[in-house]
């Protein structure tokens, strides 16, 4: 039976409360530490190729990870975010993905844009903020976004991709429905993936973004990275309940959790949400579990918060484990990869030094893009700019060389 | 008296007040234990519990709603926003309810124990989300304070000031200064008027008015000024809402002339309320147009940011066009 309001009633007639912790959502794991397919589970069927993809993708990601927090040390780039600990999650839920669906990311997820072709002077053009950056030196270092490869800018305040998500989302599935019958095709091409941490899941936009999708059947695939830590905030500061997955529940959407450190069980699981949402046109959850190994960025430290002991606790390297298991494949070797290895840290430290010494964004690029054409009070003071720095060329080194 | 930083003077401000008042809560993202991503909240949770200095969920709209919640039950709500560039999610909160509280219950209700702090403005490389001076928004609209300190010694009267004011306060704190700028500060409690501008050098030629980090570049300009015998009075605003028009008319009306200087883009920053009431009021004694140096209006740029930001170049080049007119 239900009422108009769409809840179905379940008379009874005892007072009792439903405990706030009655849900006991269970995390999907495939992987044993070893490299093994746990006995009672079912490993997705994935390509050679995408396997090794995706472990390519994971381990160059650990590199330039490694080479960035050094250089920001260094004081070459100002600022830094490493993905230490969640590869595997980010990987394996991208390489899941078609080509063309959308991605809208939190920060975290160099490895899905990496995944996508994004390349390595792309990555370092943007955090040089030369004029080479696709974001025309504007963002901070890791606000990566690209066009072409479907993965939309990042934008730093905090979960205001969420609802965009459902947006664009909807918008896919619009296109196919039939103009004249009204009906929806029985599958949507392409869907929207939204990455957001657990922290991120407190803002409002949260809130608004699933509720949306939800009641307007939007095709996307909201993927909660709970890595246990906001800053310094840890989870249970965070949020009461089991986790970000029971909110997926509340809002009445499909939800999963899963190992974040298990490349197959991300893989399946968002392989089936991707299912889910393309043939069903409707959102689904997924909630990762991978610790957070790194610290928040390079402007925090965690050892103001949290425990050698505690971080010790989660020494799973999701990549390790995966590699252990293509090796049973017999589809890598020790020798090539330790080998690949070397060169790539070698590619990585000759882009570094590429992207270090290309000149910064014109002086145009400061008024340009504000609007699709500078509006004429823009144009004045671009014009007020110039002259000022026509008249001062060694205070502005940067942009007065260049000045037409 | 001690050598403070301004993270210093505004944590002693802090502990004054929640020693002062048992119910005074601190919260707002990672403020416990942490201190807050700039370590303003040190030692505070330390000393008076979890129960009153706490971290919040990550959640700007929710910290404003339960810190007007918190402040109309008479507690004081001191509510951090990590970056004012994240106040915008709790704009609502701020700009419908806060300031309008006791206006539409008739003072049967009001938020007057609020006070809101974040760290505010650029120079510091953090490019578009990491370097907004949004003081402009919340000036619009009337039932708030706005409030914004050019050192130690301010930031703690002007922050004690805010906070025993029964109205809601937004304290704008630069961020560039937090431990750039160090200076002598009391450790007992004093406060600063607010509402209150200060001149802080005299001069006959000509007046330049900024507020926060600003003030160090207007400082600037009026020394390489003066080196041109051209004798700038320099005056912080402090408070943005209320402003003290008559300090600033008193002083164009000495010195005939007015440039005025903030990092926030000049189409309807606050520079052009200022320019608007001071030609009204001084019209007959002004010597030449009032003239604003300030950011472009665009969003606050990374790699360019030299070029965009008003630098005492800027200024001095304002100064002497105002001078020369
Ligand atoms: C609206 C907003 N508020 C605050 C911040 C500052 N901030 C940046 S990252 C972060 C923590 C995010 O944690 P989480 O969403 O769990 O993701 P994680 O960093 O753990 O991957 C905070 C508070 C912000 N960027 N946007």
């Amino acid at each position: 039976m239900s009422n108009p309001n769409n809840v179905s009633l379940n008379i009874n007639h005892a007072l009792e409360f439903i405990d706030g912790n009655a849900l006991n959502i269970p995390t999907l794991s495939i992987l044993t530490e070893d490299g093994d397919i746990h006995p009672s589970a079912t490993a997705p069927a994935i390509s050679k190729h995408t396997a090794i993809k995706l472990y390519e993708t994971m381990r160059f990601i650990r590199l330039l990870d490694e080479r960035m927090q050094g250089a920001q040390r260094q004081g070459r780039v100002s600022f830094y975010m490493q993905c230490l600990g969640e590869e595997a999650a980010v990987t394996a839920s991208a390489a899941a993905l078609d080509q063309e669906d959308m991605i809208m990311a939190q920060y975290r997820e160099q490895a899905a844009l990496h995944y996508r072709g994004f390349t390595l002077d792309q990555f370092m053009n943007q955090m040089f903020s030369n004029e080479l950056d696709l974001g025309k030196g504007r963002q901070m270092p890791i606000h990566y976004g690209s066009n072409e490869l479907n993965y939309m800018t990042i934008s730093s305040p905090l979960g205001t991709q969420i609802p965009q998500a459902t947006g664009y989302a909807y918008g896919q599935k619009v296109k196919h429905i039939d103009a004249k019958t009204g009906e929806l095709a029985s599958i949507i091409d392409n869907v929207t993936i939204c990455y957001f941490g657990e922290g991120a899941a407190s803002e409002g936009d949260f809130h608004a973004g699933l509720n949306m999708a939800a009641v307007h059947k939007a095709p996307v695939i909201f993927f909660a990275r709970n890595n246990g830590y906001a800053i310094s905030t840890p989870a249970d500061e965070q949020f009461k309940g089991d986790g970000i997955a029971s909110r997926g529940v509340g809002y009445g959407i499909k939800t999963i959790r899963v190992d974040g450190t298990d490349a197959l069980a991300v893989f399946a699981a968002t392989q089936k949400a991707r299912e889910i949402a393309s043939t069903q046109g409707e959102p689904v959850l997924i909630e990762s579990i991978a610790y957070r190994l790194g610290a928040h960025s390079t402007s925090d430290d965690p050892s103001g918060y949290r425990s050698k002991d505690e971080e010790a606790n989660y020494k799973t390297c999701p990549i390790e484990k995966f590699k252990k298991w293509l090796v049973k494949q017999q589809w890598l070797n020790e020798e090539d990869d330790l080998k690949a290895k070397e060169s790539i840290r070698e590619d990585i430290l000759a882009a570094l030094k590429r992207a270090e010494v290309v000149q910064k964004p014109a002086l145009e690029e400061l008024v340009s893009d504000v609007y699709d054409t500078p509006i004429p009070s823009l144009v004045r003071q671009y014009n007020e700019l110039k002259e000022h720095i026509q008249k001062h060329p060694d205070a502005y080194p940067v942009t007065s060389g260049r000045i037409k | 008296m001690a050598k403070m930083n301004m993270l210093h003077a505004i944590n002693s401000a802090l502990d004054i007040t929640m020693n002062e008042h048992p119910q005074a809560c601190i919260f707002g993202e990672d403020v416990g234990y942490f201190g807050g991503v700039f370590r303003a909240t040190s030692g505070l949770q330390e000393k008076y519990g979890k129960h009153r200095v706490f971290n919040t969920p990550l959640t700007e709209q929710g910290i404003l709603g339960f810190a007007n919640g918190l402040a109309a039950f008479g507690a004081p709500a001191l509510a951090e926003i990590q970056f004012a560039d994240y106040i915008f999610p709790a704009f609502d909160q701020i700009v419908n309810e806060s300031a309008k509280f006791r206006y539409r219950s008739g003072n049967e209700f009001n938020v007057g124990t609020l006070t809101v702090r974040t760290p505010y403005g650029g120079g510091i490389a953090g490019g578009l989300y990491h370097s907004q001076s949004p003081e402009a928004y919340f000036a619009h609209t009337p039932g708030l304070k706005i409030v914004v300190p050019r050192n130690p010694y301010q930031a703690k009267g002007l922050l004690r000031a805010s906070i025993k004011d029964d109205n809601p306060v937004i304290f704008f704190e630069p961020k560039r200064l937090y431990r750039a700028s160090t200076g002598e500060v009391p450790e007992e409690d004093y406060s600063i008027e607010l509402g209150k501008a200060e001149v802080v050098q005299e001069g006959s030629d000509i007046t330049v008015l900024a507020w926060g980090a600003q003030m160090e570049i207007i400082e600037d300009a009026a020394k390489q000024a003066s080196e041109q015998g051209i004798h700038c009075e320099v005056i912080d605003l402090r408070s943005i809402l209320p402003w003290d028009i008559d300090t600033i008319a008193k002083s164009v009306t000495k010195t005939g002339r007015l440039v005025i200087s903030h990092e926030a883009p000049i189409t309807n920053g606050f520079g052009a309320e200022i320019a608007a009431s001071i030609q009204q009021a001084c019209f007959l004694h002004l010597e030449s147009p009032i003239l604003r140096v300030c950011g472009l209006d665009t969003p606050y740029p990374l790699a360019l940011e030299k070029e965009y930001v008003p630098d005492a170049l800027k200024v001095l080049a304002a100064i002497k066009q105002s001078m020369d007119f």
